[in-house]
């Protein structure tokens, strides 16, 4: 019920992944040469067609879809109040992009909420990926009680919206006296159950018990074998859930609005703003919503194929 | 390093070893489930406690028993219904396509294709757009006078649809938002899962003289069955908590003048937040996780016999 779907991808790291220094640029998890046998079962599986000319116009036209609302948000962007409430709307880049980002950026805020964001979702990500390394390497190779209902639990937990916590987080943060400051933010997102998961699945296969248990022949303590053997190894799945950990941290919506306000905000809060009328002008809300995704597509640009790779290694059953 | 009376130090050695084999799993797995038990477990009961009590946001601290009353005043608020209907009309107007699409994309990727990386970093692009950002443009290109949709409507000899007045056109706008972010990553899963179907079942598939088609509606769909079950779940937890969408689609807590597209999400901050109920809001909450239990039997239940059929 909980092995992955992407067996053939995912390549059992050699031991050459322990070694400091001994791993050659551009490993992300799937290897070369050792996993031909894999590859040649599950790489080409149902792969076997070549794609028609069809094809190729179906997906140009999702691709269209998908990067049009982000383009027009620049154009919108780049126009002003007047030009957009014009018919037909622009469909070109007009002259006063940078005029209204720093609009957006000295009167929405929106300078500080991109710091702030950088701090939530930085901190976010960094402990999600921590934690989850060694919760998932503990429910991946090491045995202790109760060990299958824990891993249920944390897979049960996924289930729970953030709704449901919203009111007795506002009462603990009303009573300490945290309101709109980031650590009533960040704390509550300091670890995800996906991420668990996500490790847990990536080590069982990645990981060789017999390299944990020569760690331990050699009477090196937990500590020392989670260092040396387990984070070298897993360092590829923590780079994947740390990207899509610091997205969905950069994106979190309905507890922020809550706890944080316009003098100290994040991307959302700030955007939130500007939707409720904040600033009355169509052009700038758009140069508001664009600073505050720039980052992320810069960062997909980068790193698209990686993220891609761990959202479609993360796909399992239910 | 001394040699000598070596036996004891070893002794203590190998006691030590055995204690941090033994606790080690422990430690390793305890930070998750503190902060889970204090920011997930802790305010899921509270927040069930607090549903029971009047509370006020103005001291949020001070709570009032009150028993089933808020669960019984919602039973009878009119916009409790009205939003819990446009929950799940949203929720099917958005799921239904998205899946339906990814489906078929992730069929599309699935053959040999150039720039296949392309594609699909190109696709996944929505996701990494917030949902206020998101929220923000398409109401902009869903205006009634200005925006770019019903420009082209026009074009096509259309009269220009007021989107955000209407029942159902302000929730097709809301629900074309989540389409628009979510297509894509669902439709990465499916390939995931397709990738994963071995080659046999397509080889002797086409021995026997099945079509392409043919190999989709009985190879690809059967074999993706649970991975379609774990979309369906998935994307029903995402339609019940919908808030970010109907919340700046028009800028306010109501959901439209005439709430016409308040979700359970924006109904909870409005009893919350704009009229002062914590407890109330905590009911909803609970009634919302309540509507979540349900799905989830029903899932388990689904797959048992999706399961026991397979195997029989």
């Amino acid at each position: 019920m909980l092995e992955t779907r992407t067996a053939g991808h995912r390549t059992p790291a050699t031991p050459t992944g322990a070694t400091p220094g001994g791993r050659e640029p551009g490993r992300n998890g799937r290897g070369s040469g050792s996993s031909a046998p894999n590859r040649k079962r599950a790489g080409t599986a149902g792969r076997q067609l070549h794609a028609g000319r069809i094809t190729y116009a179906v997906l140009t036209l999702f691709t269209l879809g998908s990067l049009f609302p982000l383009v027009w948000t620049a154009v919108a962007a780049s126009r002003n109040n007047q030009r957009l409430a014009e018919t037909p709307p622009p469909f070109w880049f007009g002259g006063n992009l940078f005029s209204n980002m720093s609009t957006a950026w000295n009167d929405a805020n929106m300078g500080k909420a991109l710091l702030n964001t950088v701090v939530v979702a930085g901190t976010v990500a960094l402990s999600t990926v921590v934690f989850a390394t060694l919760a998932g390497y503990a429910f991946a190779k090491l045995r202790f009680r109760a060990k299958n209902a824990l891993l249920l639990l944390v897979i049960g937990t996924m289930m729970v919206p953030p709704q449901l916590s919203v009111v007795p987080l506002y009462m603990a943060v009303a009573k300490l006296e945290w309101a709109n400051q980031l650590q009533a933010v960040i704390l509550p997102m300091m670890v995800s159950a996906f991420g668990v998961f996500f490790m847990r699945q990536y080590l069982v296969n990645a990981l060789p018990t017999e390299l944990i248990e020569a760690a331990r022949v050699d009477g090196a303590h937990s500590l020392r074998v989670v260092w040396h053997v387990v984070f070298p190894i897993a360092r590829p799945a923590m780079a994947v859930l740390g990207m899509l950990t610091f997205v969905m941290a950069w994106n979190e919506f309905f507890w922020p609005v809550i706890a944080l306000t316009q003098d100290n905000p994040t991307v959302q809060v700030a955007l939130t703003g500007l939707g409720r009328g904040y600033i009355p002008d169509e052009s700038v809300i758009m140069a508001g919503a664009f600073l505050g995704t720039l980052p992320l597509l810069v960062a997909f640009a980068l790193f698209g194929k990686q993220i891609v790779g761990g959202i479609m290694q993360g796909a399992v059953k239910g | 390093m001394p040699v000598g009376g070596g036996s004891r130090s070893e002794e203590r050695r190998s006691r030590r070893y055995r204690r941090d084999a033994r606790w080690s799993p422990y430690a390793f797995i305890a930070p998750f489930f503190l902060f889970f038990a204090a920011f997930g477990l802790f305010p899921l009961l509270y927040t069930g406690w607090a549903s029971l009590h009047n509370v006020s946001l103005h001291d949020p601290t001070h709570m009032e028993w009150a028993g089933l009353h808020n669960f019984s005043r919602l039973v009878e608020d009119e916009f409790f219904w009205n939003a819990l209907r446009n929950t799940v009309t949203i929720g099917v107007i958005s799921t239904v396509p998205q899946l339906a699409m990814a489906l078929g994309l992730a069929h599309l990727l699935n053959y040999r294709l150039r720039g296949s990386m392309f594609f699909r970093v190109v696709m996944l692009t929505p996701y990494a757009t917030s949902v206020a950002a998101a929220t923000l443009v398409f109401a902009l290109l869903f205006g009634r006078d200005y925006g770019m949709i019903n420009w082209g409507l026009g074009l096509a000899g259309f009269d220009h649809v007021d989107w955000e007045n209407g029942t159902w056109t302000s929730q097709i706008a809301v629900s074309s938002i989540v389409i628009w972010r979510w297509t894509g990553y669902n439709t990465l899963i499916y390939l995931a899962a397709m990738q994963a179907v071995p080659h046999d079942l397509y080889e002797s598939a086409s021995i026997d003289g099945a079509s392409r088609w043919q190999q989709f509606l009985h190879v690809t769909i059967p074999s993706l069955r649970p991975t379609i079950l774990f979309t369906v779940v998935v994307s029903t937890i995402g339609a019940t908590q919908l808030f970010g969408e109907p919340l700046l689609f028009g800028g306010s807590q109501t959901g439209g003048g005439s709430h016409q597209y308040q979700t359970l999400g924006l109904y909870l901050y409005e009893q919350g937040w704009f009229n002062f109920h914590l407890g109330r809001a905590s009911a909803i909450a609970w009634t919302m996780f309540l509507i979540l239990l349900v799905i989830g039997l029903a899932n388990w239940l689904i797959a048992r016999r999706l399961h026991s059929s397979r195997s029989r």
